[in-house]
């Protein structure tokens, strides 16, 4: 029997998602043993056109990570879900857009006018900005067309399961590649990681949720013991799914909210202005602009990650 | 046509219910453009069930409590007093004008005051327009 073929992309992503594939180690062997890798930019040299002459369907399953933030990231999407059985939206920026998607609070004329002008590194005298189509001399060069929204994966094609994480675990990710070979994925639509959110799996001590003040994580030194949301300090956990194995939380750093909303949730960034605001103490109107403006940016921070999969996805033009 | 808002009110049992309903009673006329849920306290209104109002096409959220030590559950109307701010600030960074989020408290006996909330918020929002959001399809 032939080996299933098993496709990796990068879209808008850092990179990170791939190298946690490696990060599977020695078990990255396993997986060339059971089947044919046929696509892996960051790893092997195989071209588009090679994906482009397969049949419809001809790969089994496909990890893709990334947001979809320009017109060839869309081109490949669309690509990968011709040509597989099973679309992976892997990764946060994937799943729910990530830090690409804090591009969302902005557009293309305005980040074109930051990195290409006003950035203090630039010298560009000539107001030169990419273009998708340049006439030279030796013919004509093309750009992808950069978009002014950061898209998810699953607003673009299709996708059969979510797998969470900036960047997903190698626990995660090896259960994806053993579920796959042993044939017991789950209902399409999954999202595989917990179902749990991640408060519900903190190891941290957790007594009584009043606060009285919000202190960002460089202002202070906090209790590795303690729950931090107690300590002040804001925590993505009572609106994050877990599953994540508490990464951050092990390393004395809040959640920052990569693993999405749990399930039911529909808006993670409404949810965690519920929970801090619920948690803060103080009634007068000084007190909640007090509040409030020790916030510095709830946007940022309660959207880190999910900003593309958000309500209302982007900010409004 | 001439657009008319749709405004979700968000309306506390004890006492801006009460208040509403007292508007109505007293034959208080006012812009039919508000829809009343009632729930038992106004820190019930989780900021999700806001945006999930925008969402299914309000152009509009009022919620409306009690006064200030005057809740029937003694805090429930501070939670909100500290919710909608914190959202207000949030959905003014993501571009959602001020006027489309309105809190307010309403006792049992200001029928009037209820009814001249809505008639300024329905203007307000009539100046604004309907509330759209991109759609994020494509290059929008």
């Amino acid at each position: 029997m032939a080996k299933p073929r098993i496709a990796l992309y990068w879209a808008a992503s850092c990179g990170g998602c791939d190298v946690a594939v490696l990060d599977t180690n020695e078990k990255i062997l396993d997986i060339a043993d059971i089947a044919d890798i046929v696509l892996w930019p960051i790893a092997l040299d195989f071209k588009y056109h090679h994906v482009e002459a397969m049949e419809d369907g001809a790969i089994d399953l496909c990890l893709f990570n990334g947001a979809i933030r320009n017109s060839e990231q869309e081109r490949i999407a669309r690509l990968l879900r011709a040509k597989s059985k099973v679309m992976v939206a892997f990764g946060a920026c994937a799943c729910f857009g990530g830090i690409p998607a804090l591009g969302n609070f902005t557009n293309r004329a305005e980040i074109f006018e930051r990195a290409y002008m006003e950035a203090p590194s630039n010298a560009n005298n000539n107001g030169t900005f990419p273009q998708t189509l340049t006439k030279v001399s030796e013919g004509e060069l093309e750009l992808p067309e950069f978009f002014d929204t950061v898209l998810t994966l699953a607003q673009v094609v299709d996708a059969e399961y979510f797998v969470p994480g900036c960047p997903p675990p190698v626990d995660i990710i090896l259960k994806v590649v053993d579920l796959f070979a042993t044939g017991q994925l789950p209902p399409v639509g999954s999202v595989i990681a917990s179902d749990k959110t991640l408060c519900d799996e903190c190891d941290r001590i957790k007594e009584e949720k009043k606060i009285t003040k919000i202190y960002r994580p460089h202002e202070v030194v906090p209790d590795p013991e303690k729950c931090l949301l107690e300590q002040g300090i804001i925590c993505c956990g009572p609106a994050t799914r877990g599953g994540c194995g508490q990464r951050c939380i092990k390393a004395n750093m809040p959640c920052r909210g990569c693993f999405g909303p749990p399930p039911g949730v529909f808006d993670q960034g409404a949810k965690l202005v519920s929970a801090i605001a619920s948690i803060y103490q103080g009634n007068t109107e000084e007190e909640i602009a007090g509040m409030v403006e020790e916030i510095i940016d709830p946007a940022g921070t309660f959207y880190r990650f999910g900003l593309a999969d958000s309500m209302l996805k982007r900010k409004r033009l | 046509m001439s657009f008319e808002p749709k405004i979700l009110g968000i309306l506390c049992n004890w006492c801006s219910y009460a208040g509403a309903d007292l508007a109505g009673t007293s034959r208080k006329k006012y812009s039919p453009n508000v829809r009343v849920v009632r729930v038992m306290c106004s820190g019930r209104v989780d900021p999700t069930f806001i945006l999930k109002a925008f969402d299914s096409g309000a152009d509009g959220v009022l919620i409306c409590g009690c006064h200030p030590g005057d809740c029937h559950y003694a805090e429930g109307n501070y939670k909100a007093a500290r919710r909608i701010p914190l959202l207000k600030k949030m959905l003014s960074q993501l571009g959602v004008e001020d006027e489309r989020l309105r809190l307010e408290w309403v006792s049992a006996s200001e029928g009037d005051r209820f009814a001249s909330i809505v008639d300024e918020m329905t203007e307000q929002i009539r100046r604004l327009g309907p509330f759209s959001r991109n759609s994020g399809g494509g290059n929008g």
